[in-house]
């Protein structure tokens, strides 16, 4: 069997059985099936990855739609970009099924849970094995779906209905940007295939306006799906999932879609400077605000989620600066350890009996230590800690960034600070200091099971050695892997890097500075002082615990007057103009019905001459028109 | 008093049959008395029994298939009248009255 089918059709194999049958098998069943499934994929994958370095893999199953001259094929391929994800996609999610065993156990939808949570890898595996703009959309929407139902899985409770649709709804907006360009690409090149755009636009006879507008409508797909200014509301309030959807679908792969599709589509946005430019400050105002905001949270989550969608900035200002690689790099070492830092938290949320709020925690070191070690190594990798994975894909970013535009690096610089500072915050408040909950004894604190800080020490193996992927060229004196594994795969050859040695060692030297200046602020504040963070908050801090009031923004200016102008057509159409007809109706109808009644009486006497009536017309019509 | 008979004309008979069968309808649509009402329509049914036999003498038919006719009119008639009796005898002992605008239970 084709691999790229079996890979494919796993996922959705144990989504179908989990779905179907799913009520009636034991959880144990069920959580094997569920985890068992998207394994196998992951060891498929492995297995292809010395035949794609020699190629690729490229399957063509049937033609799904034949309009005139353009074919929508149903086609998928396995190459050097395809598998990376893929194997980000198996990998963490073969380790959050195994997680969610454990965590979702008490739950009487844990079956569901499983078959949402592989119909999600299927329709990501969808997303990024496609070989058409089609399947990849087809994914997208999957995904986008799935993410919807796993926000709301608690549908009880309404706030997280609220947040699910609010999910749905913000990514609609984006999806328009993408079918919107993937109109233009058609009308363009009259083929949705891969292949045939790109060696169309690498000819070089399109013109630069037109790939500006397809990469700024792409890219206004990316900002749904990947929470970017100004569509990034919908992913911190998509924490009211389960904390292993946060993990799988919120940090490490769904929310990577939109880089994914700048990746793939490198040769359109390569050529087009504007593009270029909209994606590096979208980026990194986002990066600059979420952090900013991240911040004064005090969800664990919400930190956490504001964090993501600040590491989702650095992605894309990466993209902008033209360091595809380096992007995609930080995709990488992003899934180890935000999936890592999630899933810690889900570990501190489980021991603490369902309580996120950090002012309510602390002092967690002793009761938790494999989680409490596991999330000191997320947030020392998410820090920029020397050597770990995430020092040296954030230093290849600020590097890019250096060479492309000094203030952005600045900026971005300044964002990094911010991302040390808010993660130690939660790190101290959360298992130093004082154990500060009334409502759960310290004592009933307990660690979780080893299913559940196996996947914890996992990837934080990951996340301390991620970063030698990509290790940078002062190291290894080469291009780093990962640069390498994906040149083939850029038509346009990636900005590259001529940086002198004592500029490059001036930059690490930042970075580390910034790990301990950070480190520092935040040590002072919170272990030093002991502050705990209050209720509300004025001024500045205030602002940003409102989260800069977006929300209220957007309701403002979106929500409020759509409200009104539908409260307006409510009136006018249904009120007055439907309501005459449909209460004018019912009166005419019973004035003929009334009329109508008169006749039929019941008298014989009236019935015979109606009778003689009818038949003296007759007989007189038949002599007219004899 | 045959030649009475011969002097007469097939409109002659067209015109008495007439006469009898609207005496007739007219009796039916206009009485209320049941009673009334079945003899209307019996008046109605032999004018027509008239105007076969008038027919069947003016077209010179040597079978005489319209005579044939008024008998098994009369034959159905009779039996209709039985019929419409019962039925009379019936309502009436059950409302004690033959006034046919009584009968109004078909609406609804």
């Amino acid at each position: 069997m084709n691999p790229i089918l079996l890979i494919l059709g796993l996922p959705l194999l144990g989504f179908l059985i989990n779905g179907i049958l799913g009520s009636k098998l034991p959880k144990f069943v069920v959580g094997v099936i569920g985890t068992g499934a998207v394994l196998i994929s992951f060891l498929v994958a492995i297995l292809q990855w010395s035949t794609i370095s020699n190629g690729q893999l490229s399957i063509d199953l049937f033609t799904f739609l034949q309009i005139d001259q353009l074919s929508l094929k149903v086609a998928f391929q396995l190459d050097r970009l395809s598998i990376w994800m893929t194997l980000i996609i198996t990998g963490i999610g073969t380790l959050i099924h195994l997680y969610s065993i454990s965590y979702m156990k008490e739950d009487e939808g844990f079956y569901k849970f499983f078959a949402y949570l592989n119909f999600f890898i299927f329709n990501m595996l969808l997303l990024v094995l496609g070989s058409n703009f089609l399947m990849m959309f087809f994914g997208w929407e999957g995904v986008g779906l799935c993410s919807y139902l796993l926000i709301g899985f608690w549908y009880k409770n309404e706030d997280y209905g609220k947040a699910a649709r609010k999910a749905f709804i913000m990514n609609r907006i984006g999806d328009l940007g993408l079918l919107l360009g993937m109109f233009l690409i058609i009308s363009q090149f009259g083929s949705l295939d891969y292949n045939v755009v790109f060696a169309q636009i690498a000819v070089g006879n399109t013109s630069t306006n037109m790939l500006t507008a397809i990469s700024l409508l792409l890219f206004v797909g990316a900002t749904g799906k990947s929470a970017q200014i100004p569509l990034f509301t919908w992913l911190p309030d998509a924490m009211a999932g389960p904390t292993p959807v946060s993990a799988l679908i919120h940090a490490a792969t769904m929310v990577t879609a939109g880089i994914y599709l700048t990746v793939r589509c490198q040769v359109i946005f390569a050529l087009s400077p504007l593009a270029n430019d909209v994606i590096l400050w979208v980026g990194l105002g986002t990066a600059v605000i979420a952090a900013l905001i991240g911040l004064k949270q005090n969800d664990i989550k919400k930190v956490l989620a504001y964090s993501t969608v600040s590491q989702l900035g650095f992605m894309f200002v990466a993209l902008g600066a033209g360091a595809y690689s380096t992007a995609l790099f930080h995709v990488t070492t992003h899934a180890f350890f935000k999936a890592l830092l999630f899933l810690g938290a889900g570990s501190v949320i489980h021991g603490m009996h369902h309580e996120q709020d950090i002012r309510f925690m602390g002092g967690l070191k002793s009761k938790m230590p494999i989680t409490h070690l596991t999330f000191l190594i997320g947030t020392l990798a998410i820090s920029g800690f020397p050597l770990l994975s995430g020092f040296f894909s954030k230093d290849e970013i600020l590097t890019a960034v250096f060479l492309h535009n000094k203030i952005a690096y600045v900026l971005l610089a300044g964002s990094a600070l911010l991302t040390t500072v808010y993660m130690f915050r939660l790190y101290f408040l959360t298992f130093h200091g004082e154990y500060r909950n009334h409502h759960h004894n310290f004592e009933k604190v307990h660690e979780s099971p080893i299913n559940m800080t196996l996947p914890l020490m996992v990837l934080s193996i990951l996340s301390l050695i991620g970063g030698a992927l990509n290790l940078p060229t002062y190291i290894t004196h080469s291009d780093g892997f990962l640069i390498s594994w994906l040149s083939p795969l850029f038509v346009i050859p990636q900005s590259v890097h001529e940086i002198g040695h004592s500029t490059e060692y001036i930059l690490i030297g930042v970075a580390v500075f910034i790990f301990i200046t950070g480190f520092l602020i935040s040590r002072n504040i919170f272990i030093s002082k002991r502050t705990i963070p209050t209720e509300n908050s004025t001024g500045i801090s205030g602002v940003l615990q409102n989260k800069f009031y977006v929300d209220e923004l957007y309701h403002k200016v979106f929500v409020r007057p759509l409200e009104i102008t539908s409260s307006i057509l409510h009136d006018l159409f249904d009120g007055l103009i439907l309501r005459a007809f449909t209460f004018g109706v019912y009166p005419l109808l019973k004035v003929c019905g009334r009329l109508n009644k008169k006749i039929q009486n019941g008298n014989i006497e009236m019935y015979l001459l109606y009778m003689v009536i009818a038949i003296v017309l007759l007989l007189g019509v038949n002599l007219i028109f004899a | 008093m045959l030649n009475v008979f011969h002097n007469l004309e097939i409109s002659h008979y067209i015109y008495l049959s007439t006469v009898l069968f609207s005496i007739g309808l007219f009796g039916v649509l206009f009485r209320r008395n049941a009673i009334v009402l079945l003899m209307c329509i019996e008046l109605m049914l032999n004018s027509v029994n008239l105007l076969l036999a008038a027919f069947t003498e003016y077209m010179g038919d040597a079978n005489a298939n319209g005579q044939m006719f008024v008998f098994f009119i009369m034959v159905v008639a009779a039996a209709e009248a039985a019929v419409g009796l019962a039925i009379l005898v019936m309502v009436y002992r059950n409302t004690r009255k033959t006034d046919v605008s009584f009968l109004d239970q078909l609406k609804d």
